[in-house]
């Protein structure tokens, strides 16, 4: 008894004092050497990112083995950490906000919380991929996509437009992750192209049309397992499986909607620099980084399968180019996500 | 004592004053606009529905495992009895990614129901255990002599006997149903727990998701509300001369083999597929999802997390335990019942009280490990202070006098002698909020500093991408790491039976 107690008081001290340690070390605040100015950016910073993690890390790495600048990544959701970083205001540590969409862009910039972009940043991205306020800039796309069961769907019978996924011949067969940013975005997009009252309607026919599921990648595979004919979802979820194993997405093909149908809506990625940030020079230079050759290099060559779009780096030879995406297009600014949960939320999918 | 205790008692009363107002703050309209509407209703039901089916399969499968340990010359009895509480080192979460991978298809009601009774089944089977190991026979052998065959025997004077564990393990079972998000998720199962979090995941720290919160907290209320009153007013101990016999066993005869069969029908869904799934998964990863430079800094911070956060309670638990044993009266009581509620509050409702507070009142602390610990603290008082107050209830006072009288100075003597003899309770309620903190998804993905990962954070975010293959080392991690403190939880419950 009194050898177990005695290890056990000695074990608990020592792994405290452990903890105490890596606590010290992991939680230091973010943004020294701010005050280095006229050097080259150093130091620190803080990345809310709301992007895939293994993405946002191989621009990490890339970027630290160039610059030496060391990056904390947090990770969570788009609307999550909008939402996060507009309550945290002032006294954010964040000092560069990545998503997967544009809505939460949208959102923090009308909170008046991000510094204006590099001009040269700016440069490297074509307009049309980013605000005309230039607070933020697109980082990367991807585009809404229709996967379906071969066996279960043929061709003639897919869905002229996404609007038709509500009518009563689509009932039960149909998947989406509802409680995702992604899709969220999708719903933004189809409220500033269609109007309040058709997203209302679309979203009552969704309740009773479509199966949740908690995840793109979640409700890919169902389809692919033939527990439901179809899923609307992005096109990296498909193309990122099939260079993997394929397990999830072998039975499943790819269909764009296209004509500038709210389907065919092609969502940007945005990054952007908080005005609170105590290291702005390192979280401009990340995103100058990103937007870069090096950085749309990793999306052209990388596993991710999003979209390039800064610097003319053409995207992956997989995917479809986006001139033959038809795209509709949509003003990002007008993109409002709030709206969206509460019309969500109203027809009882959140 | 008395100082600490009351501002460990304000201080756990924190989430409840969040919600509280919360509720108030986003107005009575909307409060109502929010909670009154179908989704809700489809929240209730599911929720209903779920602890409606589980706690009466949960008990029943509990009773039946002590009973059959316990009481019968079960052949094996020993490894059994392990065997049964070994589940609870398995979190809820992991044994939801087996399943799926077994099933892919599982989803909705049943499957819920399915899970849960799996993982939460120990929570009653260990208090029913370790209460009819300390049953008095003589009281059934009175009812034997009086005519009472041995089933009659059983429901009118074991049970009764057994009611308080009986109760307690309901209550842990509904309260670990509610809070329960990960299991659910993975699913497609809803519930408030997997709604509020749903609405995070939007909304950060939106109304709608407060409200639910409210909800959800009202609920947990009424639970142990319901648990309260059905504990009964009766007496549980043995008044009169002698000692206790030891309970004689039961023969099975015919019924040893079926016996057998249904505990290792038992044992093997709830624990022996998981282990079986988490195993299959690390093959088919090969050496690859062995990533060091990601699993070993998540073991770090869990272990780490795991240690402080349970000496932090014990030392926490400690006045409170102190009070209610040394000095009972309504004083001591009313604190348990503030922290007592407190407790039943799901980790999300308590992380988001934390974040809200951190943000608008205390900037200072947010996002720092502290903050995520004092959330562990609140989520897991109870349990510490259970152990604890079985401790110290064999650490009389009349020791801690004669040391003062041999001549050591008051602090010393405290120290020397109560605290030695509390060492073992101690460490028993340490083990258990160790394991609890391991396997804890929600706060942790809530409150933790950036940077920071915990086997549990980073198995959900791997298997969110269906990376079944990746997140299955981090499973069986937290099942190795909870292990141990398993085994010493189950031991440990024996000592504070009938308390």
């Amino acid at each position: 008894m009194k050898i177990r107690n005695s290890a056990l008081a000695g074990i608990a001290l020592a792994a405290t004092a452990a903890l105490g340690l890596t606590a010290c070390g992991g939680g230091t605040p973010a943004g020294n050497g701010s005050s280095a100015s006229g050097g080259a950016p150093s130091g620190e910073i803080t990345v809310y990112n709301a992007q895939h993690e293994s993405l946002t890390k191989e621009w990490v790495d890339a970027f630290t083995a160039e610059t030496g600048i060391k990056v904390t990544l947090r990770q969570g959701d788009d609307t999550e950490m909008s939402n996060q970083i507009i309550q945290e205001g002032q006294a954010s540590p964040a000092d560069v906000f990545l998503t997967e969409n544009s809505p939460a862009m949208t959102q923090v910039e009308n909170a008046g919380l991000f510094a204006d972009v590099n001009k040269d940043t700016l440069d490297q991205v074509p307009a049309e991929f980013s605000p005309s306020t230039g607070k933020w800039t697109g980082i990367a796309a991807r585009s809404t996509v229709l996967v379906y069961n071969k066996s279960k769907v043929t061709e003639d019978k897919l869905p002229k437009s996404m609007l038709d996924l509500a009518s009563p011949e689509w009932k039960g067969r149909w998947a989406a992750s509802p409680t995702g940013a992604d899709f969220q975005a999708i719903v933004s997009a189809l409220l500033e192209l269609k109007g309040e009252s058709a997203t209302e309607d679309w979203l009552k026919a969704m309740k009773d049309n479509s199966k949740a599921y908690k995840g793109n990648s979640t409700a890919m595979k169902a389809v692919n397992a033939g527990e439901v004919d179809a899923a609307l979802i992005y096109h990296y979820y498909y193309y990122g499986d099939q260079a993997k194993t394929g397990e999830n997405s072998n039975n499943v093909t790819p269909y764009y909607f296209k004509n500038q149908d709210p389907g065919a809506f092609l969502s940007v990625s945005g990054g952007g620099v908080l005005k609170s940030s105590k290291n702005a020079a390192a979280a401009q230079a990340f995103l100058k980084f990103i937007t870069g050759k090096k950085g749309q290099e990793v999306l052209k060559n990388g596993t991710s399968f999003e979209y390039a779009i800064g610097s003319d780096v053409p995207a992956n030879d997989k995917l479809v180019p986006i001139k033959d995406l038809q795209a509709p297009k949509v003003d990002a600014a007008k993109l409002n996500s709030q709206k969206v949960s509460d019309l969500m939320t109203q027809a009882g999918l959140l | 004592m008395s100082v600490l205790a009351v501002l460990i008692a304000l201080f756990s009363l924190v989430p409840l004053g969040y919600v509280a107002y919360m509720t108030v703050a986003t107005g009575w309209d909307t409060a109502v606009g929010l909670i009154l509407r179908p989704r809700v209703g489809e929240l209730l039901m599911n929720t209903l529905l779920l602890m409606a089916a589980t706690i009466p399969l949960c008990l029943l499968l509990g009773v039946a495992g002590a009973w059959l340990v316990e009481r019968t010359n079960l052949r094996g009895r020993r490894i059994w009895a392990v065997l049964l509480a070994a589940p609870l080192a398995v979190p809820a979460f992991v044994n939801s990614y087996a399943w799926v991978s077994a099933i892919p298809s599982l989803g909705g009601l049943g499957s819920g129901i399915l899970i849960s009774t799996l993982s939460y089944f120990p929570l009653v089977y260990i208090p029913a255990a370790a209460t009819l190991s300390r049953l008095d026979p003589a009281i059934e052998q009175s009812a034997a002599a009086l005519g009472l065959g041995a089933w009659r025997a059983f429901f009118r004077v074991v049970l009764p006997q057994l009611r308080i564990a009986l109760t307690g393990g309901a209550l842990l079972v509904g309260l670990h149903l509610l809070a329960e998000y990960g299991a659910f998720a993975m699913i497609r199962f809803d519930t408030f727990t997997t709604a509020i979090m749903t609405q995070y995941r939007s909304t950060f720290n939106g109304a709608a998701g407060n409200m639910l919160a409210s909800v959800l907290v009202f609920f947990c209320l009424l639970l142990l509300l319901a648990e309260v009153r059905s504990r009964g007013t009766a007496r549980y101990a043995r008044i009169g001369s002698g000692v206790q016999a030891r309970a004689l066993r039961l023969p099975l005869h015919a019924y040893q083999v079926p016996g057998q069969v249904f505990l290792l029908a038992l044992t093997a869904l709830a624990f022996g597929l998981p282990l079986y799934y988490v195993l299959k998964w690390i093959v088919a990863g090969g050496a690859d999802v062995w990533t060091a430079a990601e699993f070993l800094p998540a073991l770090f911070a869990t272990f780490g997390y795991g240690l402080a956060g349970a000496a932090a309670t014990i030392v926490v638990a400690f006045p409170m335990a102190y009070l209610a044993v040394r000095k009972p009266g309504w004083f001591s009581k009313s604190l348990e019942l503030s922290n007592y509620v407190t407790s039943s509050m799901p980790g999300i409702v308590v992380a988001l009280a934390f974040v809200t507070v951190s943000i608008r009142l205390v900037p200072g602390i947010y996002q720092t490990a502290g903050v995520l610990v004092a959330a562990y603290v609140l989520l897991f008082l109870p349990r510490a202070l259970v152990n604890l107050r079985a401790g110290l209830a064999q650490a009389p006072k009349e020791l801690d006098e004669a040391a003062q009288a041999l001549g050591k100075p008051p602090l010393l003597a405290f120290i020397r002698v109560t605290l030695r003899l509390t060492a073992p309770a101690a460490a028993g309620g340490a083990a258990l909020v160790f394991l609890a903190i391991a396997n804890e998804l929600t706060a942790t993905l809530l409150l933790s500093p950036n940077g920071t990962k915990t086997l549990a954070t980073e198995f959900w975010s791997k298997s969110s991408e269906i990376d079944y293959a990746g997140a299955a080392p981090y499973a069986l991690l937290m099942i190795l790491l909870s292990a141990p403190m398993t085994y010493l939880l189950f031991q440990q419950s024996k000592k504070v039976a009938g308390q």
